[in-house]
């Protein structure tokens, strides 16, 4: 039977099926006397090829004894088709065969599908792209992030249609969206909002990271499931592309045009079958061996696991029941995680009175409501709360609405926890939701501690959405991974990829408890090679303990186990661990009586939040305010103090000296220059190494008489305004915020775009070569190719070399000889001299600067941080006001090229290469040998050079036993994770100051 | 710091650099990794001749590419390129294989000093050496831009000169075997033949004295040979292949591309590694014109260049002088190519060149490409990525795909891409036989 009507398709005649096996789905259509007489879409479950068969075994009866032509098509029927020897043919292509015949004049067809989006372009050369080794932005994607909202698809997408408002939300990959994301609900953003924006987020992934310069317009069809099902995303992708009904086809048979277009081509070819040897062929490739590179079983058989189960029960907490409980006081700890909310009331000896641990389901106000009020029920009149404290992603938010006495920041919780547990703990280790942390700790005090960087967190929520997806609670999918014979291998990369890799496994044919213990290892790798970096077991420390809520599953514990080959400590309250940790930090700061909200003020307690957008200075923070009772408010979401109630603290804050801001002011002194030019107008960039040579180039131009026009600072509006003509999505963020910057220019009609090509960059006599990253040196070759508004307009790179001014003087006098008027060569020479001088002087300003922050933060008592990266990082959009919040946590924030003239970079290991690297080395070099300063290094996502340069600035760090913090940043970054390292690395001070003064 | 100091760093950048000595070239073995098997196995054997127990090595090509990449993983920090993951990963796994007295090997590895991070790959062996526990293993860096030096490993010209032709000897191979593989009618003959060819090279690679004349008419012998392969007359779908230097060559780097290539029923279409050679060469020259820099030593690249290109021409010659195979460009020309598109000043990893082969692929009538990069490779967002659009502007029937390479993508999305591209391909392939 079909579902879409009389649905003619010309097959000449002929009975044909049509097969399209997608990530998730399987669909079939078949097709006779040219009529589309059956369709069929289903989930398959990873059961690829028994799916198949039933499909196959459901339309005997409409085939009959027809002669009958076939063709398999999807990412999933690759291997059956070859298998069972039945012709396959490429789902872009099957598309493409379907829009051909149905809508010719269709220009843009854009389809999403379970994990690959595609873009195809007909008019004006056709052209095919999908998308490649990361499946954000899919069908996948918004699948977890319904997970994430505790909806169905169906019911996001309902109320995506009364958003209000829009927050900006990463979709390249599921990872960062959850980063994103999960602040927001934290914060009590209204969920309609959130689930438009991830619709938006998916639109703007799909449509700059596919369409990569080429402009989609005209009639553009949307296939695919989510588009078929989703009204949200629709709406989302017509608005995005500024499309109108007329232009904007969805049709009826959008989520089976592959399984249509593969039926097209099947007609097409000579050989036919009957519909028993289709059957046959099919039943025989499910008999096929399994080919994906296998593990070890977890267990060889039960009573391993039954030794295994013994051996970790005996790591337990005392439990008593609060009405047998002797004692008067106790003890209480939140831990309000980014999926899940823990609590754990605790008595004087340790002992757990209450717990609760569960899935915060996108409102942890609400539940910890309702565990407030269960809690003095179950204390009656006997216990009495004496202090309370709360840690984790909403610890602000839950410490003001409930009046909490202490937050802490999570890192130094779980510590606590481990460390009352075994006090001989040399290693931490934590997976939770989406986090991985894990601490060394040497001499009672942390040592170093990583996070996972935005790639590869997730991993616990991410078994259990796969878990979800597949059909299972994530228990019993666990379960069936513990005595799985042939684990499938998935590699150790960021789990977007596994989506991949599972993909693979399926069409292999591997079962779920195959996949499962192949995820648990994953997870188990992602965790020592990619955060811990390991290189082998002795690395990690001795007595390791493991904790989060995913190490509950055996699968995972184990796992973990045989990866390192050793065995560990799982306390029976791994995931309380947090809250446990909170409850001793709560006690040791015991007063006599708690502030925490009574049960009579809980009983009226009221919480209503709305979203606001700040306008305190250019960050345009999205801020969230609470409001609770009616009267008292919390305003999360600003990245400074301005947006906040807490105005009061803002003047303070502008004196504290922060070399970033004093950088950013001195550029807005060039930006605001009141030069009149007579020869024209230059536009410069500001992007790239337009920060290093900006005063340069400035200087130049001025001296020659054109006026100078800058882009500014960036911004989000900017990025957006240029996103459509980047041709790499993996290129770094400031490189690729580069076009929004040409496009700022163009509209400000300047006359020239000038941003030269530099293979080299200023040479400091202080490395073995000065070269810029080649993103530095040649993006203009990018801009130019790519971005079509260029055309038409004078944009000048041409290599120059700024190391010897007699030969760019020559350069120059080359280019610019006859241009607007001509110039003499000794106005070039003198005006390259003017220009090196304000260079050597904006170096020589900033390097005071950077002497008189330190001195001011030494007669101060201020710790300093060197916030170290690239020039570039000092722009508000890519550091993300990072230096503001270093400040609000008490720094004096100094950048790396204001202080690595106090130091020398010491011997590396590596070739000392490039002009930028080769301070960040020296700055290093100088908080190694200072003890009131420390080093956090800034890394744009995708900039590989710094997987050289982290390395050795880590080493150079901690061979003066400094504690090495490195921030990964890029188009959105989540400060409430920043915070959570830099809090991190100031407890892990604090410890360590505090260890220090006990022995003197 | 004074010049005398700088140099001295450079030579001897790093901390616990282990150098190679005189006493050691007589009896440690010297292993290095495989990127192009059949040119790394004469190349081998030059430096055999000239007194170097070199070994290829050739772990990760025997069905333990998996060993290999885990190798790799636990040595080297995970975002590093893809071709420092598997050729550490070699290394490592070789020394772990106990196959190998490890207080009796040093490593070679070449390093260009480019503004590419591929210049540190040399830093990343000795820091996975030290983790591993074998910080006493030399490293031996094999550049031409005077990085280290070590006492007892020195290229000589003669070698060099040798080498040449080793290079040439594996270019001519590689691009015949191309052009036979896809047709030949007895499966695997021409592999049969190559290999024959090379073992016959290595060989002659130890004659004290090489004549150039015994080289030509080797290739004249060698093209012939190939000519002789019984082949079918079918038309197929060209693909040509540029890329990151090491994932464009090394099977192990790109899951076997050409091999899959074939099995797809197309034809691969490759530029050897002379190009690449003389890509290195050559960019001395274009920094002494664009910079001024070094303007007393561009001379030398100059000769080096011109003396390379009449060898590689000579070369092309013997297949041209065929009259049945299709003769790759020569350098010459492949200098120009890219001119409209990119300057010759973009010199950090495969830099112009990669545009240029793609320009030149196309001009023989190559209109599929696959452009291979290890993921987040930096040079290739502006030479890869960033040329394919203004390249298909002006070429609208043409196809370039990228394909990322790394740990953790997997091969069947690589696959799903290119054939995609092989169904356009095909498609166009059979209008065009049709309208014929």
């Amino acid at each position: 039977m079909s579902n879409i009507g009389n649905m003619k398709i010309d097959t000449n005649g002929q009975t044909v099926i049509g097969i399209d096996i997608g990530s998730t789905t399987a669909k079939i259509v078949v097709v006779k006397n040219n009529e589309l007489v059956y369709d069929c879409y289903e989930r398959h479950f990873s059961q690829v090829r028994p799916k198949t068969l039933e499909l196959i075994q459901r339309i005997k009866d409409i085939v009959g004894e027809d002669d009958v032509k076939v063709a398999i098509s999807g990412s999933a029927g690759l291997g059956m088709a070859r298998c069972a020897d039945i012709p396959f043919v490429q789902e872009v292509f099957a598309t493409g065969e379907t829009v051909k015949k149905f809508q010719p004049d269709t220009s843009v067809v854009i389809e999403l599908g379970g994990e690959d989006a595609k873009v195809i372009f007909f008019k004006g050369g056709m052209d095919e792209r999908m998308n490649g080794t990361c499946a954000g932005g899919t069908g996948a994607f918004i699948d977890q992030m319904a997970t994430l909202l505790d909806m169905s698809v169906n019911e996001m997408d309902e109320i995506s249609l009364n958003a209000t408002k829009l927050y900006p939300i990463a979709s390249r990959c599921g990872v960062f969206a959850k980063t994103d994301i999960q602040p927001l609900l934290n914060q009590g953003a209204a969920k309609s909002n959130i689930a438009a924006s991830i619709y938006v987020a998916v639109a703007n992934q799909t449509i700059s990271g596919l369409a990569q310069g080429r402009k989609i317009e005209g009639k553009v069809m949307f296939l695919g499931g989510p588009l078929y099902y989703c009204q949200g995303l629709r709406k989302a992708f017509k608005d995005a592309l500024k499309l109108d009904d007329e232009h904007a086809i969805f049709p009826e048979y959008g989520r089976l045009s592959v399984a249509i277009g593969a039926a097209l081509y099947a007609s097409k070819q000579a050989i036919s079958f009957k519909i028993e040897q289709i059957e046959g062929k099919i039943e025989k490739s499910t008999q096929e061996k399994i080919q994906t590179a296998h593990g070890e079983p977890l267990f060889e058989n039960e009573s391993e696991y039954e030794q295994f189960v013994l051996r970790h029960a005996k790591a337990k907490v005392e439990s008593v029941y609060p009405k047998d409980y002797k004692d008067t006081y106790a003890y209480l700890g939140i831990d309000c995680g980014s999926t899940t909310t823990k609590l754990v009331l605790m008595g004087e000896n340790g002992e757990i009175l209450y717990s609760f641990y569960d899935s915060n389901r996108g409102n942890p106000v609400q539940i910890v409501k309702e565990q407030l009020m269960e809690l003095y029920r179950v204390c009656g009149d006997n216990i009495i709360i004496r202090s309370s404290a709360v840690t984790g992603y909403g610890e602000e938010l839950i410490q003001h609405a409930f009046h909490i006495d202490h937050g802490l920041v999570e890192t130094m919780a779980h510590f606590t926890a481990a460390h009352h547990f075994n006090p001989r703990v040399d290693f931490i280790l934590d997976i939770g939701g989406q986090d991985i942390k894990c601490f060394k700790v040497k001499n009672n005090a942390i040592d170093s501690i990583m996070l996972n960087e935005a790639c590869s967190s997730g991993c616990g929520s991410f078994i259990e959405t796969f878990a979800k997806s597949m059909g299972y609670g994530i228990e019993e999918f666990s379960k069936l991974g513990l005595f799985a014979k042939a684990p499938v291998d998935l590699g150790s990369r960021c789990t977007v990829f596994m989506n991949s890799s599972v993909k693979q496994a399926q069409k292999d044919g591997a079962s779920v408890g195959d996949i499962s213990a192949g995820l648990s290892t994953s997870v188990v790798k992602n965790a020592i090679y990619k955060v811990i970096r390991a290189t082998s077991v002795d690395d990690l420390g001795k007595e390791i303990v493991v904790q989060g809520g995913t190490f509950y599953n055996d699968a995972v514990l184990r796992a973990f186990e045989n990866e390192l080959g050793r065995n560990v400590i799982r306390p029976s309250i791994a995931g309380l661990m947090g809250a446990y940790g909170a409850a001793l930090y709560a006690k040791s700061m015991r007063k006599d009586s708690s502030t925490i909200l009574t049960l009579d003020q809980l009983s009226e307690f009221t919480h209503t939040s709305k979203a606001a957008t700040c306008r305190g200075c250019g960050n345009n923070c999205q801020l969230t305010i609470n409001i609770f009772g009616g009267n008292e408010r919390y305003i999360s979401g600003n990245k400074c103090e301005r947006g906040g109630k807490l105005n009061e603290d803002a003047s303070e804050i502008e004196v504290i000296p922060n070399l970033h801001r004093y950088k950013r002011e001195r550029f807005e002194e060039f930006f605001k220059n009141s030069n009149e030019g007579t020869r024209g107008t230059v536009g410069i960039p500001m992007a790239l190494g337009m920060y290093e040579l900006a005063p340069l180039w400035y200087t130049l131009f001025s001296e020659l008489g054109y006026k100078v026009v800058f882009s500014g600072f960036s911004s989000r509006q900017i990025y957006t305004k240029g996103q459509y003509s980047i041709p790499s999505d993996t290129a770094c963020y400031p490189a690729k915020i580069m076009h929004g910057h040409i496009e700022t220019l163009i509209e400000k009609k300047v006359d020239m775009i000038f941003y030269p090509c530099l293979t080299y960059n200023i040479n400091e006599n202080i490395s073995d070569n000065h070269y810029n990253c080649p993103v530095v040196a040649y993006y203009s070759e990018l801009l130019s190719g790519n971005m079509e508004s260029l055309r038409g307009i004078d944009f000048v790179y041409p290599y120059l070399n700024v190391n010897d001014q007699k030969e760019l003087t020559k350069e120059l006098y080359q280019i610019f000889r006859n241009r607007d008027g001509g110039f003499t060569k000794a106005q070039i020479k003198n005006a390259v001299e003017a220009a090196f001088c304000a260079y050597d002087k904006w170096m020589s300003d900033i390097k005071a600067e950077g002497e008189r922050a330190i001195k001011w933060a030494r007669e101060n008592g201020r710790r300093i941080m060197i916030l170290a990266g690239r020039p570039y990082h000092v722009d508000p959009e890519i550091g993300h006001g990072i230096d503001k919040l270093a400040v609000k946590l008490g720094f004096v924030v100094v950048s790396e090229d204001s202080v690595y003239h106090l130091a020398q970079a010491p011997e590396l290991a590596v070739l000392n290469q490039w002009t930028y690297h080769a301070r960040l080395y020296a700055a290093a070099n100088y908080a190694a040998h200072n003890d009131d300063v420390e080093l956090v290094q800034l890394v744009s996502f995708g900039c590989g050079i710094d997987a050289i340069t982290t390395d050795e600035v880590r080493a150079i760090l901690e061979k003066s036993s400094k504690l090495y913090t490195q921030i990964k940043i890029d188009e959105i970054t989540n400060l409430g994770a920043v915070n959570i390292r830099l809090r991190s690395l100031l407890g892990a001070l604090d410890f360590s100051s505090l260890t220090e003064d006990e022995k003197n | 710091m004074n010049k005398k100091q700088k140099k001295d760093k450079i030579t001897c950048n790093g901390i616990d650099r282990v150098l190679f000595t005189e006493e050691m070239r007589k009896d440690y073995t010297i292993l290095f990794p495989t990127m192009l098997p059949r040119h790394f196995k004469i190349i081998s054997k030059v430096f055999n001749h000239y007194g170097y127990n070199t070994v290829l090595l050739e772990d990760g090509t025997h069905g333990d590419e998996k060993a290999v990449i885990d190798a790799g993983l636990r040595s080297v920090h995970n975002d590093a390129c893809y071709p420092a993951l598997l050729v550490i990963g070699q290394f490592i796994h070789a020394l772990e294989s106990g196959k190998y007295d490890t207080h009796k090997v040093a490593l070679m590895m070449s390093q260009t000093g480019g503004g590419c991070r591929a210049s540190n790959y040399i830093a990343l062996i000795r820091k996975a050496l030290k983790k591993a526990g074998f910080e006493y293993v030399p490293v031996i860096s094999l550049n031409f831009s005077g990085l280290e030096k070590n006492p007892g490993f020195k290229i000589t010209l003669p070698m060099a000169h040798r080498a040449i032709y080793a290079v040439l000897y594996g270019d001519l191979l590689m691009t015949l075997v191309n052009q036979t593989k896809p047709y030949e009618t007895v499966k695997g003959s021409s592999e049969k033949l190559a290999d024959e060819w090379t073992d016959r090279l290595v060989q002659e690679m130890t004659n004290s004295r090489i004549k150039y004349s015994a080289v030509k008419k080797n290739y004249d012998l060698i093209v012939k040979d190939f000519a002789n392969i019984e082949r079918t007359s079918e038309k197929k779908v060209k693909v040509g292949i540029v890329g990151e230097i090491f994932v464009k060559f090394s099977p192990l780097g790109n899951n076997n591309l050409e091999e899959f290539l074939i099995s797809e029923n197309a034809e691969p279409v490759m530029a050897g590694l002379m190009d690449f050679v003389m890509y290195c060469a050559y960019n001395p020259i274009k920094d002494a014109e664009l910079y001024g820099k070094g303007k007393k030593t561009a001379w030398i690249y100059k000769i080096v260049c011109k003396f390379a290109a009449k060898k590689q021409n000579d070369m092309f010659d013997a297949i041209r002088r065929s009259g049945i195979f299709n003769t790759p460009a020569s350098f010459d020309s492949t200098v120009h190519a890219a001119n409209d598109y990119i300057s010759n000043g973009v010199k950090m990893g495969e830099g112009w060149l990669l545009t240029a082969e793609m320009l030149e692929l196309i001009e023989e009538g190559v209109n599929n490409i696959v452009c291979a990069q290890p993921f987040g490779c930096l040079p290739n967002h502006i030479v890869g990525k960033g040329m394919m659009k203004p390249i298909k502007e002006t070429h609208p029937n043409v196809n370039i795909v990228a394909i990322d390479y790394d740990p953790g993508a997997t091969k069947i999305n690589q696959e799903n891409r290119i054939k995609l591209m092989l169904a356009n391909a095909n498609e166009a392939l059979m209008a065009e036989l049709d309208n014929a």
